[in-house]
């Protein structure tokens, strides 16, 4: 099976690869998949006073495309109000990525991932 | 290459990609090519044609090929039936047994670990209405004798057990698997794919009754193989493909003359080099763990690791997800148990039949080395895949929460 270029783009030089400190009262983290069904994946923003994703990180485990899902989407969430990043689709990523249809699972876990992470956001701050 | 550092080998990167999955098949050897080439043009003949020259130096040629053959398992050459290749020989085998047979006996006993078309050919048999058992394996990937010594019944006509397994490499106790068939009056037939040509094999010493045998695993042409069928105490099939009754019956069709040859001369150089081709795959492999394991911590070899194919390794290397792994080692031709090499998204059935956790299925590369692999390449895959697998740890969630000292089994992990 071959990739697409951005799909190797992503792998190769992936994007925001991190951590920010969990703890920390602007962070929120998304923790997504299973070890077992062999992708998991781990999405942070950091969110500014007024709402906006300044900073976003990920580490992920999984194929290239799982990979290459949550390496995309830490760029696109960036400068996004949490409301913003909350619209994004998964169909969105997986036809950016152009990913193959045994690959959408990992375009699905990545949308999983930012609303877990702006639900763990809007957690902290009692939302 | 000792001289070299890790960086200087990177540096000196093949500029082919390197070849390690010599259990998915083998290339040629050129010896076999030179031996097959005047069988295409020169000497054409119909190997069945019993009345001139063309058709008289075809079945010579066809029929030293199957003195090759059966000399490498210790059979008489009138045992051994020409087949496209194992995946028909263990058609042949299990079905025309069970087929001639079922009168008497509608029984068979096999293994969780077997190649899908053992496993596929036993499925079309019970919707025929036979009883098949699926024994289990221990955690090392071997078959329990005491487990097998009970499975098997006065109805059981056929046990099928692979010698080596394709993705383990594991060799299971052939001889003592033969003796306890003999003493229970069941017919022992075994997938020699992997192990014909790389392992010392003797259908007597091992009472094996049927042996399936690839060409294109031993540096033999692909499209060929063969069916060890015992003449005594006789073994009775029922033919799947009917037509002119070559191979007594068993299997009619034209012979294809280049390919048995091919076959022949590639199990003849396997019995004259196995002892001294092993020795070197053993090294190779020795030197390749030592770098992985001297350099990755948490890398678990699967399966057996005495009685196992000296090219086989099959090793977890834990937090990282063999696919993505694979993407990082592009000029490496490996394979893995993850499910993401597959349309069906469940891990490795071999690897979950040995109870390694899924999670662990999931980080799994088969590497196998081969008659043409050679140190540099090995030393060159060592540390390719040192390289992106300590990348792939430092961008893995699940390496990070294992370096922070968090149980990953602790979690709630949502299925998806």
């Amino acid at each position: 099976m071959a990739y697409s270029e951005k799909v190797v783009d992503h792998y190769e030089n992936p994007r925001n690869v991190g951590s920010f400190d969990k703890n920390d009262a602007a962070v929120g983290t998304g923790l997504v998949g299973a070890p077992a069904c062999g992708d998991v994946m781990k999405l942070q923003i950091k969110v500014s006073a007024d709402g906006i994703i300044e900073d976003a990180k990920f580490k992920t485990f999984g194929c290239g495309s799982a990979i290459a899902s949550s390496s995309l989407v830490t760029e696109w969430v960036k400068g996004k109000s949490i409301d913003e990043a909350s619209t994004i689709k998964n169909t969105d990523i997986a036809k950016h990525l152009a990913l193959p249809p045994v690959k959408i699972h990992c375009s699905v876990l990545a949308e999983d991932a930012i609303k877990a992470a702006i639900d763990d956001y809007k957690r902290k701050h009692g939302a | 290459m000792s001289t070299q550092t890790t960086q200087d080998r990177l540096a000196n990167a093949p500029t082919k990609p390197v070849y390690l999955d010599y259990q998915a098949t083998t290339p040629m050897d050129p010896r076999v090519l030179d031996a097959m080439m005047p069988y295409f043009i020169e000497k054409f003949g119909n190997p069945h044609s019993r009345n001139h020259h063309y058709g008289w130096e075809a079945e010579e040629a066809v029929e030293t090929a199957r003195k090759q053959v059966a000399d490498l398992i210790g059979a008489d050459e009138r045992e051994i039936v020409f087949t496209s290749g194992a995946t028909e020989s263990n058609n042949l085998a299990i079905a025309g047994v069970a087929h001639f047979y079922k009168d008497q006996k509608n029984h068979i006993v096999t293994v969780v670990t077997e190649h899908k078309c053992v496993l596929d050919t036993c499925r079309h048999l019970e919707q025929e209405g036979f009883t098949v058992t699926y024994l289990p394996v221990k955690t090392d990937g071997l078959v329990d004798l005491a487990a097998l010594e009970a499975a098997i019944t006065d109805k059981t006509v056929l046990v099928s057990i692979m010698a080596a397994n394709n993705e383990i490499g594991v060799i299971q106790p052939l001889a003592e698997i033969g003796a306890l068939c003999r003493k229970k009056g069941a017919f022992f037939h075994t997938d020699c794919a992997q192990a014909f040509g790389k392992i010392p094999l003797d259908v007597e010493a091992m009472k094996i009754d049927l042996m399936s045998i690839s060409g294109h695993k031993i540096y033999g042409p692909k499209g060929i193989g063969a069916l060890f069928v015992r003449r005594k105490p006789r073994v009775r099939l029922q033919a799947m493909i009917h037509g002119g009754g070559q191979e007594r019956g068993m299997r009619s069709g034209t012979l294809p003359t280049p390919l048995c040859v091919g076959l022949g001369k590639a199990a003849e150089i396997a019995r004259q080099e196995m002892a001294s081709e092993n020795a070197r795959l053993t090294t190779l492999r020795d030197r390749f763990l030592k770098t992985v394991h001297g350099k990755l911590p948490e890398v678990f070899l699967n399966g057996d690791f005495s009685n196992r194919l000296p090219g086989n390794l099959n090793l977890s290397f834990a937090y990282v997800e063999g696919e993505g792994l694979m993407m990082g080692i592009k000029d490496l031709c490996v394979s893995s148990g993850s499910a993401c090499t597959s349309a069906s998204l469940e891990p490795s059935y071999v690897l979950r039949a040995l109870g390694v956790e899924e999670e662990l299925a999931h980080t799994s590369l088969r590497i196998g080395f081969g008659r043409f692999t050679t140190e540099a390449e090995v030393d060159y895959a060592a540390d390719r895949i040192v390289e992106a697998v300590s990348k792939l740890r430092s961008m893995s969630p699940l390496w990070e929460m294992a370096q922070e000292g968090i149980d990953i089994k602790s979690i709630q992990w949502a299925a998806h």
